[in-house]
């Protein structure tokens, strides 16, 4: 169909402009995905070898593994997982029912919203005053409460939003059923919505184990195998920064392995909260 | 012996009546106490910010936000080039994420064949849950060489010598610095931005779409005179989202950005930005006023970034609300 009047051809031209860019647009988003991940399964696995998981990581020039750094990644995510989720749960259990429609719950849920994306080398920074300075020494512990810090936003928000997609009719009925609020809440409520809790905090998980800003100043890192938590330990993303700006090509090959096992973790994460919240619809 | 029973009976269930009681009022103040600490935490944050930043609110005052030098060695601290930094790097990055996001935002609700729509959507929403380390790696390792041998030059080669704009693309091909970080940034928040446009574009009316392409208009027409006016706020919205977190990011920016304290007109020399300074300079600053004056950056990110956030949600509430 071709138009013969100027103005529609305008227009067509300029939808056409409009297509073709909105096309090239995606398609370069879809490219940079695939470099990205391209280049570190190029990197990453032509570096990985069981040393990587048997080793500690190496002194500069020397050939070792990330054991110590894979270690404290878990337990730091691990620990501050579960010191944000059960609180994450009940301020979001707080602001979503007991605070429904009140002015100091819509204060205090918008005060979470910008914490939830408040700069995490703040976050850092905060605990590095609070936990570190007076103890004198970076550790473990500090690092779990800043990764903590930087979950608790996310898992205070999908609650209220789970929870408040779970229908009135249950509350109603187990109150009418003679149940105490609290009892209504953990056995109706939160039962009623819990894969949708649990995809939040699987995606608050994926969060915090990538996080590298925070750690700088608290659980610093560790060149040596350590499991105290009173003590600065290793963790993957402190290590991928600090190998990578090195001058070591052997230090530089882990940082790419850490990299490709971080990314790794994370993605599986999300595409398993993905299918968990699918399931539940 | 009947009624003494009837008492006990009674008595128990009083008992038992106010047992849940007290389980109802522990568990009520348990969800306050949890909604209270996360009120406490941003307060935390910002008081123990302004107090540890008091040292160097001190001695350089007001004039601590427009003065370039940076010495340590001389404790003479000025936050200009950081506040700089951080502004032109997001700057970069809005202005090429910006358009991008909407194009692909469109391309979802608008072109793309339905089957697609979902793993497209899914594959752009997983760039979001990639950390920023993996940005900044990526940007150091595949990015800056990139830039060095081709971009810059054909930069220098194309722009250098421009009248009006020629000062931007001055200087050496480094491969790091202002630019890169910029594009590093841009990759970053695209998929933020792309998110939020895509859902509030799906916001608009099926009824209204369809009249107007009912009415003849081209896809462009239906976006550009329908789609974008109705989620005018919730698109503002969604822009200063990932401007909030293009002015707060640490690791994609410090690896690429170059950590020099100067301004410089060029956008393709290095410089720094708050956080950059920040996370390479803390672990090692010695003495109270190095200390003070990077957590005084701090403060200023702090304030910056939850101004954008603050006004970002009170736009996307606005359309949530209509």
């Amino acid at each position: 169909m071709t138009a013969h009047n100027p103005i529609t051809r305008r227009r067509y031209r300029r939808n056409r402009i409009a297509m073709v860019f909105s096309i090239i647009a995606t398609g370069m988003g879809l490219l940079i995905l695939a470099a990205i991940l391209g280049e570190l399964l190029w990197q990453g696995v032509g570096g990985l070898n069981m040393k990587v998981f048997t080793e500690v990581t190496p002194p500069p020039g020397a050939d070792g593994g990330l054991s110590n750094a894979i270690y404290g990644s878990i337990m730091l995510t691990l620990v501050g997982i579960a010191i944000a989720a059960p609180i994450g749960l009940l301020a979001g259990t707080y602001l979503s029912e007991y605070a429904r429609g009140s002015k100091i719950g819509e204060a205090a849920k918008f005060i979470n919203d910008v914490l939830l994306s408040a700069p995490s080398i703040i976050v850092g920074l905060f605990i590095n005053a609070i936990l570190v300075v007076p103890f004198g020494t970076f550790s473990a512990w500090s690092g779990a409460v800043a990764l903590a810090v930087i979950a608790l936003p996310v898992i205070n928000r999908t609650t209220q939003d789970m929870l408040a997609l779970v229908p009135n009719t249950l509350r109603e009925a187990a109150a009418a059923l003679g149940a105490p609020r609290w009892k209504v809440l953990v056995f109706i409520v939160w039962r009623a919505a819990k894969s949708g809790i649990l995809t939040g905090m699987l995606l608050a998980v994926a969060r915090i184990s990538g996080e590298t800003a925070p750690l700088l100043f608290t659980s610093f890192g560790n060149q040596f195998w350590s499991t105290n938590m009173s003590q600065p330990m290793a963790n993957l993303p402190v290590v991928i920064y600090q190998f990578a700006m090195s001058p070591y090509s052997e230090w530089q090959r882990l940082a790419w392995v850490g990299a490709l096992l971080i990314t790794a973790a994370i993605l599986f994460l999300n595409i398993l909260a993905r299918t968990l919240a699918a399931r539940s619809r | 012996m009947a009624t003494t029973d009837i008492g006990v009976a009674e008595q128990a269930s009083r008992r038992q009546t106010r047992r849940l009681k007290r389980q109802d009022r522990a568990f009520y103040w348990l969800a306050w106490g949890s909604a209270a600490l996360v009120v406490a935490l941003l307060l935390g944050i910002l008081l123990s910010l302004l107090w540890e930043s008091l040292p160097s609110i001190s001695t350089f005052g007001l004039p601590f936000l427009w003065h370039e030098r940076w010495s340590p060695a001389k404790h003479i601290f000025g936050a200009a080039a950081p506040i700089y930094g951080t502004l032109m790097t997001s700057l970069i990055a809005m202005v090429i994420a910006v358009p991008t996001s909407f194009g692909i935002a469109m391309f979802l609700t608008e072109i793309c064949p339905k089957p697609l729509r979902r793993p497209i959507g899914t594959a752009i929403e997983l760039l979001a849950g990639i950390p920023s380390i993996i940005y900044g790696l990526w940007g150091f390792f595949v990015l800056a060489p990139i830039m060095q041998h081709h971009v810059q030059p054909f930069l220098l080669n194309t722009f250098g010598d421009l009248p009006v704009i020629g000062f931007l693309f001055s200087g050496a091909p480094y491969g790091i610095g202002m630019l890169t970080a910029g594009l590093v940034l841009s990759i970053m928040i695209l998929p933020f931005i792309t998110s939020v446009t895509r859902d509030v574009f799906e916001t608009v009316p099926v009824m209204l779409r369809e009249s107007a392409y009912g009415m003849g208009m081209t896809t462009w027409e239906v976006v550009r005179r329908i789609i974008i006016p109705y989620t005018r706020l919730g698109l503002v919205g969604g822009v200063m989202l990932g401007l909030g977190r293009a002015l707060g990011e640490t690791m994609a920016v410090t690896f690429v950005i170059g950590n020099s304290h100067r301004i410089a007109a060029s956008l393709l020399a290095p410089g720094t930005t708050i956080s950059a300074s920040i996370a390479n300079e803390f672990a090692e600053a010695d003495g109270k006023l190095y200390t003070s004056a990077l957590v005084e950056l701090g403060l200023i990110l702090f304030v910056i970034s939850f101004t954008v956030l603050a006004l970002a949600k009170w736009l996307i509430g606005r359309t949530e609300s209509y």
